[in-house]
């Protein structure tokens, strides 16, 4: 082990992967450096954060009033579907895996680098193409057929949507190199002493979703680019005027996008097995039970994809067994749940801004997962179709989870990351008003959906309009919440206090270096005799000090 | 001559290797996924129009895909053979091989795009463009959309196969793999076999069946 522990006092590491080798704008565009590449996915996905967090301001803006608010129809029908392809493609799938996953994986491991460092270059770059094609798509017209590209509509509008699905394709094989070199590093680059059941439980989860984003990316590949081939040329695959079926496209497209929920929750879960660890200061309550509920997640999610399928003409049968078969992940999710709370137990909590974050998780997690249990029975689903009540479960289980273990993770990784600490105080202002704000934007839309106002409509009945009133003025809390987060962040990273290697005296292995780490991670190969989540006795009964006190140099 | 193949992560060259060999094979998943997506929609729709697929599967000329099938299969073989000589450390005997089994790829390549034209000559096209007048059931013009696209599709990874192989039937030539490292030499192979590997399932389902 290295030294990490032995001093109290933090240091800047003056020999970091910031300025060495090199600091110059080249020495980042062409680095092979996983965790250079897991900052820069970082800022990318942030900034598109923010770019569809704007669309979702206007969005809510629009709605604020019965009939046209702030816009017509077709530009709100083209500002929901950019919200949703960027806040999809853009920000939830890659944020946590390629960004924290490829700044962490490797220093969890205690390893160099990933497996395929220039492969992790490219990702970045097919990411960034994917990204600038589709906003030439956006810019350019837009489309107005919502994320879901459903046909047989997305094949015969004339907005834009050809260069957004090539966009969408080419954001694929970044997820798919990604995830193969994930699978890789996690089996040929652990370090001595790092057997299967010592593998830290963020890398587990990451491991299963990079199963899914291999498995089932080339799908959705193909079935948009069917799609957009379809729009471009007449090929009628899926146009029931030339004999195709466009109940088919539902099947690839879900088929893909289902198991993508899990592309997006599972990272979400590893951020936060490893924060419940740190901040209760108690190892994990049935470690492999969490660890092979990520599997579990990510098989069962493969089979559930008919439940988005209840009204389009399947059988009874057939839905029958697609609602059982979503629920089976509510079973792993619960194992989950359980060991987490369990974790807890007797622990010693430390309620920092990350630990908040975790309690807003878990509320959105249990919610929204009951929620969904809900829409997977059919007889309940048949009501709640295309209501905003699918919205609201959706943003609460996806968008809920995702970003609040995303800004889990941004608190908790910061000073690894920056070698900086944030301002205590401000963060736990963030953290209230973003989860309460998030709970006042989506509650309301649970009981709009359930009185039947349906998704996608720039208008409504004036019966809504409380509940979407309250909902705006939930999301204007929400967004002011993810302002002053953005606004403390950015100042912290030039005058935040030192942080030191190890601010939380947190057990994982990936403290086990310097903050920021050095360019090569270690100083030699690390050789680990103890589990990743392994508090002593007394570390939990008379826990160290956690985290100096946050104060701004002027 | 060049730098050691040992790059700077990797503890050692059998670590290195078994990552490779290991990121190969998961790549070689995702793409069978990419075309089993095809496949399905291939199979939903020969379910729904059986008798326009038999149809339309007489209608265009056995023998090309017969020949084809055995090009790429032979090819498969000089590959193997180009391997083996790999693992003796044979170097230039390699370059050879591969350079034979380009050859076999282009001629793939040339037959397919003589198809092709006959194709375009008779409207046997997809979807808006189809004008074969001999066919006209329903359903009839998604089998040759379903055909260019998984024959299209192929034809992008004999493509891109090919081009593995002449690069490092080359870099195979001038020595830079010995017998104790030739794992590109493996890797190159083994996605020349999975082209292989597809066309056997596209020969029955479009020809024959």
């Amino acid at each position: 082990m290295s030294p990490s522990h032995a001093s109290d006092v933090p240091v800047y590491n003056p020999r970091n992967y910031l300025n060495s080798p090199a600091t110059g704008l080249k020495s980042w565009l062409l680095t092979q450096d996983h965790k250079r590449i897991g900052v820069m996915f970082l800022v990318a996905a942030s900034v598109f954060f923010a770019v569809g967090g704007l669309f979702a301001m206007l969005i809510r803006i629009e709605l604020l009033t019965p009939g046209p608010t702030i816009m017509d129809a077709m530009t709100y029908n083209r500002l929901f579907t950019l919200h949703g392809v960027v806040m999809i493609f853009l920000f939830m799938i890659p944020a946590i895996p390629s960004g924290f996953g490829n700044f962490l994986v490797p220093l969890m491991l205690g390893a160099k680098d990933v497996a395929f460092p220039k492969l992790n270059l490219l990702s970045f770059y097919l990411y960034m193409l994917g990204a600038v094609v589709a906003l030439y798509g956006m810019i350019h017209g837009g489309a107005d057929t919502g994320w879901t590209f459903y046909t047989p509509y997305s094949t015969t509008t004339v907005t834009k949507v050809v260069p957004i699905l090539l966009g969408a394709f080419i954001l694929g094989f970044s997820s798919i190199l990604t995830g193969l070199n994930f699978i890789v590093t996690t089996h040929t680059m652990r370090a001595p002493g790092i057997g299967w059941n010592r593998v830290p439980l963020f890398v587990w989860s990451i491991y299963a979703t990079s199963i899914i984003q291999i498995l089932a990316t080339p799908v959705l590949g193909m079935t948009l680019l069917l799609v957009a081939v379809e729009n471009a040329f007449g090929w009628g695959i899926f146009d029931p005027a030339r004999g195709g079926d466009p109940v088919l496209f539902q099947h690839f497209f879900w088929f893909y996008s289902h198991p993508a929920v899990y592309i997006m929750v599972l990272p979400a879960m590893a951020v936060i097995s490893e924060v419940v660890c740190a901040f209760s200061r108690k190892n994990i309550f049935g470690y492999k039970a969490v660890a092979y509920s990520s599997l579990g997640i990510a098989f069962v999610g493969f089979f559930t994809w008919g439940h988005h399928l209840f009204v389009s003409g399947q059988s009874a049968f057939d839905a029958g067994v697609f609602g059982v078969l979503s629920m089976f992940v509510g079973i792993f999710t619960a194992i989950k749940v359980f060991n987490w709370t369990a974790t807890l137990y007797q622990g010693s909590i430390a309620f920092k801004t990350p630990f908040a974050y975790f309690v807003g998780f878990l509320f959105f997690l249990v919610f929204g997962g009951m929620t969904g249990v809900a829409v997977a029975t059919v007889s309940l689903d048949v009501h709640w179709h295309d209501t905003y009540f699918v919205v609201a479960h959706f943003h609460f289980i996806m968008v809920g989870a995702t970003v609040m273990a995303f800004l889990a993770a941004l608190h908790y990784w910061f000073p690894k990351i920056t070698g900086r600490m944030y301002p205590e105080g401000w963060g736990l202002v963030g953290a209230v008003m973003v989860i309460l704000g998030f709970n006042f934007t989506f509650i309301p839309q649970f009981l709009l959906g359930n009185e039947g106002m349906p998704r996608r409509y720039f208008s409504y009945p004036e019966r809504f309009w409380a509940l979407n009133v309250a909902s705006t003025a939930g999301a204007s809390v929400l967004a002011m919440g993810l302002v002053i987060v953005l606004v403390y962040l950015l100042i912290s990273l030039k005058w935040g206090p030192i942080a030191g290697p190890n601010p939380w005296h947190s057990r994982g292995y990936e403290w086990d270096t310097a903050s920021p780490p050095l360019p090569e991670n270690f100083e030699e190969t690390p050789v680990y005799t103890r589990g990743p989540h392994e508090y002593d006795e007394d570390s939990y009964a008379n826990p160290p000090p956690v985290a100096p006190e946050p104060k701004h140099a002027s | 001559m060049q730098a050691s193949p040992l790059a700077h992560h990797f503890e050692n060259i059998e670590k290195q290797s078994h990552a490779e060999r290991l990121g190969m094979w998961l790549f070689l998943a995702s793409e069978v996924l990419l075309f089993t997506a095809l496949f399905a929609a291939y199979a939903v729709y020969r379910y729904l129009y059986s008798d326009a697929f038999a149809e339309a599967s007489r209608a265009i000329e056995t023998w090309f895909g017969l020949v084809n099938t055995i090009i790429l299969v032979t090819s498969s073989f000089t590959v193997a053979l180009g391997l083996n000589e790999a693992v003796k450390g044979n170097g230039k005997k390699t370059g050879l091989w591969f350079a034979v089994s380009v050859a076999f790829a282009i001629a793939f390549l040339a037959l397919k795009a003589v198809e092709y034209s006959h194709h375009f000559q008779e409207g046997q096209l997809p979807g808006r463009y189809y004008s074969f007048h001999e066919l006209q059931a329903p359903g009839a013009s998604l089998f040759f959309s379903l055909y260019f696209l998984i024959t299209g599709l192929h034809g992008v990874h004999v493509i891109v196969g090919m081009t593995i192989l002449a690069v490092v039937g080359v870099k195979a030539a001038r020595g830079k793999y010995t017998a104790a490292y030739h794992t590109p030499v493996e890797l190159a192979g083994l996605y020349w076999h999975l082209v292989d590997l597809i066309w056997i399932f596209v020969f029955p389902l479009i020809y024959l069946v």
